[in-house]
């Protein structure tokens, strides 16, 4: 047996058992512009909280006796389109660059990995999500920054056994920044533009480095 | 110095043997059909060597159903995992000796 053969031989064990347990179609590029998408729209809803929000001094009536509560449900909803926005983009990013980087693979965008993936990610994203929205309606505003990064972390190493081992130690990071979040409380947004932004950013780019050429 | 060819075991010299028995390594079961698509193989060539494999002993066969779809799946057993493994320390003595020739 020539050397080159051996070697050939390798490659073949080698390509094969990755495609067969690992869904090695995840796009790094689209998480460099998910967290792109993430950082532009953070930056709207601090213009819209900071800015937009009527004056401060609407609450410094406290004297006459009649207290005005400032009207947030603009800003609320300003948010939530803010939020649905971003989803949305990154994920039509991230389904057609990865889309395009599985024919490039020669693997099945819908086969069992990437189902197995999905259903991972989905348990603690569906729980976390529904914990978040239980919470906005009890009024505790102050867990939506905390729980999404944690609930989001958990959900990366729960899925990464189906992909690159970098995810899991995105998820590690989500979720110790998500703790450090719930200990500064008013620091929400910028936490989250951290995780969802600059933490993309990074681990997307290591992804694009190491695997996506 | 004689190169360990003997070491390296028959029922793996077909590049498809080899590729089957490394996704089992790896997996603990997988179906025919997720398989042919992997290897990008056909039906027969795919059927044969799962015999083929079968028949040392390397992997057993789970016939069951999906509805009223047949869905076949395959799993390595010890034995088969064993021969995979001094299959991989044989081609990597032979890589060694190639680079000390």
């Amino acid at each position: 047996m020539e050397e080159k053969n051996i070697h050939d031989e390798l490659a073949a064990i080698r390509s094969v058992m990755e495609r067969s347990s690992k869904f090695i179609s995840l796009s790094g590029l689209s998480g460099v512009l998910a967290g792109i998408y993430a950082l532009v729209g953070a930056a709207v809803a601090y213009i819209a909280v900071y800015n937009d929000a009527p004056p401060y001094t609407d609450n410094e009536v406290v004297g006459s006796g009649v207290t005005h509560t400032r009207d947030y449900s603009f800003i609320t909803l300003e948010l939530i389109v803010v939020s649905i926005l971003v989803l949305v983009a990154s994920l039509v990013t991230g389904f057609i660059l990865t889309r395009n980087k599985a024919k490039r693979k020669g693997q099945a965008i819908w086969g069992k990995l990437s189902q197995s993936l999905l259903f991972y990610m989905a348990i603690p994203l569906i729980s976390g999500g529904a914990l978040i929205f239980i919470f906005l309606l009890r009024g505790y505003y102050g867990i939506v920054a905390p729980a999404s990064l944690i609930f989001y972390g958990l959900s990366l190493v729960s899925a990464s056994n189906f992909t690159f081992t970098l995810v899991k130690y995105l998820g590690l990071c989500e979720i110790a920044l998500g703790l450090i979040a719930a200990c500064l409380p008013g620091y929400g947004l910028l936490f989250w533009a951290i995780g969802f932004g600059v933490l993309h950013i990074i681990y997307g780019s290591m992804m694009y480095l190491r695997y996506d050429r | 110095m004689k190169v360990p060819f003997e070491k390296l075991d028959k029922a793996f010299e077909n590049r498809l043997r080899l590729q089957i028995m490394s996704v089992l390594m790896v997996n603990d079961r997988y179906d025919f059909n997720s398989l042919k698509e992997l290897l990008e193989t056909t039906d027969g060539n795919l059927a044969s060597h799962l015999k083929g494999l079968e028949k040392e002993e390397y992997i057993v066969v789970h016939k069951a159903f999906l509805g009223r779809k047949p869905n076949t799946t395959y799993e390595a057993t010890e034995k088969g995992k064993e021969a995979f493994r001094q299959h991989l320390d044989a081609l990597e003595k032979l890589i060694k000796q190639q680079k000390i020739n």
